[in-house]
């Protein structure tokens, strides 16, 4: 590694404070609303505040550009005296009724989790008492197939996680509660965590190429990345078929890319793996040739075979890096974002010659460090990671470190604005572009497009500095 | 003041008034279509699909309207549960809407970490704050409460948040917002403010503004009214030499989405209108301190600042004047009044002047629009006064609007303010706190008198009072309140609307049904569409929208193609 970077890149702790001032961390009911949506037929609900629904349909809809329903209970304060029961009965009839879902995934909010409600048990109750519809045209409460909806479970008060928490939670509460049991299939589960649409695509793609059956758990490409319809529906085709998802428990494998949560959140694939004993892998989000090539290895190990067209966009990606590397060589980056993306970003550029010399997460899982230098041992020493940090220690940082890039979501705008460092945007929210739903981050081909965007940065960059004006870069 | 306001008003000749008067008058609907579905069967078809327990409740909330005999319609009550409606929370009608926009004061959102963030800068109100003075704008502060707080309490974390913003910031201000568990856990923001206070010698104020309180973001609009009151209205003195002027107004209501109030700063500098605050875009600390120095108050949003507005006429005799800036017409018809009610000739000749001279520039915009979205329908569901303002903008480029309902309002927002008395207050309502507010007697001055009052109401200035949406809608269209989702699709498969005016939240499904949907919350990426230039910009942005070829697209030739044959 270059030498000159040392200095640039030692950096102390941000202290901490009180406050925390422009969060860089969503709360658990988003993350579970997002999740629900990835299964078929599927409404989120979320139990409490009406106005928890509405903002995060508020953010989630001004990402992806797209319809996202999420019910509510609509609690009003006498209900927070005598409970929410009442409201969340009333709530799911209604929702059945009007959208006749497949399934509704019940998230709680910190109101009804501060009140103590007992949800998993009214849920029992509204089970235990709802009688087979003998007509299902008429009882409206019955989905399409003529089944009344499956109603799930997750618990998510935002003062106990973040929005990740929130997303993986609510995958290990839907497939838990959904599990049937029964005799092996050869399918492999991949459970991708918070991507983007495209991703979802490629993932599909890539695994499919290797022959190997699998199930994507949650999906929200279709859903939450639609095209124009001929009529619009209220409920939006796509997502984990719920029949599917109940068969995950039996499951040759399981494959989570990411899974760093906080402590206490299960993940899915562990889930699979300890109640259901499916083999269960552990991989970080794949971006770059380094943990590409680790999820191919496992994937081959799962029996699969890399298709050509796979060692083709791994042979490119890599030219494509010799081409660009002059432009790349020595360049810093502070890094800001969910654990996951953040991870899989910061090994890939120190991969390409970019030092992710400060990354910072509103994540607690507290083993971001470790696995960074684990995945890029080049990077011990070199990098300032700051865990449940916030905008202020991201400002402090890009202060102490002056880096070329800043590569986040749309919430870093403001910074790379007043301190003039370019913004990559990835992830979410992105709020000021179009495109987030096809925004691709993983696999060869997902690098390839982040790296010719990184690189494109910083020629601009470079142009736009010049005093002669080069056309020629 | 002008000592004896009569002698310039009687200067004005008899046919100049009976022409203002005409000009003053309630604004006429755009005519409906010949082809608009019945109203009537509509509102029936439209809760078929509720339990009935539910379609009995919801059909309470819709109504044909006739301006003629205006019809009682239920608002503001409780959201049905799992209905998928539009609207919010206190919290987001206390700190989003009425409280955020103040660039100066520091807010810090007592509580778990989303409510915070959802909030930051999402608006898209704007400021531009004089160089060198703190614009606390682009942050979110936030306790960030953990379950260590919830089970053993959070007022610790916020007086030390509360120290630490103001070691870092030496802000004026400080404001703390409680959310939903605060209350719950029984953490009183009020005492840690007023502890804070004491202890830092700055305003230190709280709001206990918890996301269930009350029905919707309305109850968080009156929250913070009280709070503004109590704690910040009348606790500064305009200086003397912004007193020369006495034409000097505050603006409520009004929170510079999109740049709307710079638009309207522009428009009153232009007519030699002072103005002291607005509640509360583009506004500091200082200009609320020192708003009971105006001389009159504009009342734009009326749904989210009328509790202002009545309790500083009662404090400080300042008297108050629905306006409406959205519209060129509505725009030069409220500048009209405001010049009416100064009665200062100069004022007046200056408006006529400014308003004659505006609407040159817009008039060809307008005209060559007209010619081409005119008659075409429109829908609009949103906010508490926007559903109502709107309407003259698309009056203005002669569009008639169909149906139009809001999201948080209550009835005097639907029938006018003359029903206010008999609005029955409901359990949810109840819990808001009305304060008890008496005529100050230092800080009281009566800026007109009785008399005065009834006078200017004579002659179309109605001081105290305003219409509601469905005196200026046309007969037949149809009104619904907190509409649902299923609701708005249905209604839109009817009208066949050529836009419809909601939010981010309905955005894409009403597009996805191949209609342009303008977010009128946070205008998209536009604006601003106040006062005049911002109603050009308004027209071409409709224009644009509603004739854009894209729609063409959206479905392909195949589909509608006919099969081949043999």
């Amino acid at each position: 590694m270059a030498l000159a970077d040392t200095a640039r890149v030692a950096a102390p702790t941000p202290v901490r404070s009180v406050s925390t001032t422009n969060a860089c961390r969503m709360c658990m009911p988003l993350g579970a609303s997002l999740a629900l949506a990835g299964f078929e037929g599927t409404v989120p609900f979320l139990h409490g505040s009406q106005g928890c629904a509405t903002y995060i349909r508020r953010y989630l809809i001004s990402h992806f550009r797209e319809p996202m329903d999420i019910a509510s209970s609509s609690i009003a304060e006498s209900s927070t005296v005598f409970g929410g029961e009442s409201a969340l009965v009333d709530g799911i009839a209604n929702v059945a009724r009007v959208y006749r879902p497949a399934m509704i995934g019940v998230a709680t909010t910190c109101l009804t989790e501060t009140i103590g409600e007992d949800v998993g048990g009214a849920l029992a109750r509204i089970d235990g008492c709802r009688p087979e519809p003998a007509d299902p045209a008429a009882d409206g409460s019955v989905s399409p197939t003529g089944a009344a909806p499956a109603l799930v479970h997750v618990s998510t008060p935002a003062y106990a996680g973040t929005h990740v928490d929130g997303y993986q939670a609510a995958v290990a509460a839907t497939v838990g509660a959904l599990a049937e049991p029964g005799a092996p299939t050869e399918q492999v589960v991949v459970l991708p965590g918070l991507v983007s649409p495209a991703d979802l695509r490629h993932l599909r793609e890539v695994v499919d190429g290797f022959g190997l059956s699998h199930l994507l758990v949650p999906d929200i490409s279709d859903r939450l990345d639609a095209g124009v319809a001929e009529e619009y529906q209220r409920l939006p085709p796509g997502g984990t078929p719920l029949a599917e998802a109940a068969a995950a428990c039996r499951a040759r494998a399981a494959v989570t890319l990411g899974g760093l949560v906080s402590p206490g959140t299960a993940l899915a694939g562990e889930l699979l793996e300890d109640r259901f004993g499916v083999a269960h892998h552990r991989l970080a989000l794949p971006i770059g040739i380094r943990l590409t090539d680790a999820l191919v290895e496992t994937l081959e190990g799962l029996g699969g075979t890399a298709p050509h067209w796979l060692d083709a966009e791994r042979g490119r990606l890599v030219d494509a890096y010799v081409d660009g590397h002059k432009y790349l060589a020595e360049r810093t980056a502070v890094l800001f974002g969910d654990e996951d993306l953040v991870l899989g970003l910061a090994v890939w550029l120190a991969e390409i010659g970019v030092t992710p010399a400060a990354c910072v997460t509103g994540g607690r899982s507290g083993r971001l460090a470790a696995e960074l230098v684990r995945l890029a041992p080049e990077l011990d020493g070199r990098v300032t990671v700051v865990d449940d940090g916030d905008f202020a220690e991201v400002e402090e940082l890009v202060r102490a470190l002056s880096p070329d890039l800043l590569v986040g979501h749309s919430r870093g705008y403001p910074l790379s604005r007043a301190l003039d460092v370019p913004l990559v945007r990835v992830g979410l929210p992105i709020h000021d572009r179009v495109g987030a739903a096809r925004t691709r981050h993983l696999g060869y081909r997902g690098t390839q497009e982040l790296f010719d965007r990184v690189t494109n940065a910083l020629i601009e960059r470079r142009q736009d500095e010049s005093a002669v004006g080069y056309a020629y870069m | 003041m002008n000592p004896d306001p009569m002698t310039e008003l009687d200067q004005i000749s008899a046919a100049q008034l009976a022409v203002a008067n005409r000009e003053l008058g309630p604004e006429l609907a755009v005519p409906l279509p010949r082809d608009t579905p019945d109203g009537a069967a509509l509102a029936t078809a439209l809760v078929e699909s509720y339990p009935p327990k539910v379609g009995r409740k919801r059909s309470k909330h819709i109504r044909v309207n006739d301006p003629s005999t205006i019809p009682t319609i239920e608002a503001n009550s409780r959201t049905v549960p799992g209905i998928i409606t539009q609207r919010g929370c206190c919290y987001a009608g206390c700190k989003g809407v009425v409280l955020g926009p103040v660039t100066d004061i520091v807010h810090i959102v007592h509580g778990p970490v989303g409510c915070s963030y959802y909030s930051w800068m999402t608006r898209r109100n704007q400021a531009i704050v004089p160089e060198g003075e703190a614009n606390y704008l682009p942050y979110t502060f936030t306790t960030d409460m953990t379950e260590n707080e919830i089970i053993f309490g959070g007022e610790k974390k916020l007086l030390a948040a509360i120290r630490e913003a103001y070691e870092l910031l030496h802000p004026k201000a400080i404001a703390v917002f409680a959310t939903c568990p605060v209350g719950l856990i029984g953490d009183d923001v009020h005492a840690v403010a007023a502890q804070a206070r004491e202890e830092l010698g700055i305003n230190v104020f709280g709001f206990s503004c918890e996301g269930y309180k009350g029905v919707s973001q309305s109850a968080g609009h009156h929250i913070a009214n009280n709070g503004l009151f109590k704690h910040v209205v009348g606790t500064e003195q305009l200086p003397d030499e912004l007193k020369v002027n006495p034409i000097r107004v505050n603006l409520l209501g009004e929170y510079n989405i999109g740049g709307d109030a710079f638009e309207l700063e522009r428009v009153f500098a232009r007519c030699g209108i002072e103005l002291v605050s607005t509640f509360s875009g583009n506004a500091q600390y200082s200009d609320l301190a020192r708003s009971a120095d105006a001389n009159l108050n504009l009342v734009m949003c009326h749904r989210s600042i009328n509790y202002m507005a009545e309790m500083m006429e009662t404090k400080y005799g300042i008297p108050w004047l629905k306006v409406n800036f959205i519209g060129a017409e509505a725009t030069a018809k409220s500048l009209r009044k405001i010049a009416r009610y100064f009665d200062d000739a100069v004022l007046i000749d200056r408006v006529e002047q400014v308003i004659a001279e505006e609407l040159a520039a817009l008039e060809p915009v307008r005209a060559e629009v007209l010619s081409r979205v005119g008659g075409k329908p429109v829908m609009l569901y949103v906010g508490g006064s926007r559903a109502h303002h709107y309407q003259s903008l698309f009056a203005d480029i002669g569009m008639p609007v169909v149906a139009a309902g809001y999201e948080f309002a209550h009835r005097d927002d639907y029938e006018g303010s003359v029903v206010m008395p008999t609005i029955t207050v409901d359990a949810d309502s109840k819990n808001i706190e009305e304060l008890t507010v008496a005529a100050d007697p230092d800080a009281y001055e009566q800026r007109k008198s009785p008399d005065e009052i009834a006078e200017l109401a004579e002659r179309g200035v109605r001081l105290g009072e305003y219409d509601g949406m469905m005196a200026q809608m046309a007969k037949g269209a149809m009104v619904v309140d907190d509409i649902s989702h299923a609701e708005l699709e249905r209604l839109i498969a009817e009208y066949q609307p050529a836009v419809v005016c909601s939010g981010i939240k309905d955005k894409y499904v009403i597009e996805k049904m191949g209609v342009p949907c303008k977010q009128l919350h946070n205008y998209d990426s536009g604006g601003p569409y106040a006062g005049f230039k911002g109603a050009i910009n308004f027209y071409t942005e409709i224009d644009r929208m509603v004739n854009a070829q894209v729609w063409r697209l959206v479905t392909p030739p195949w589909a509608t193609a006919p099969a081949p044959v043999g």
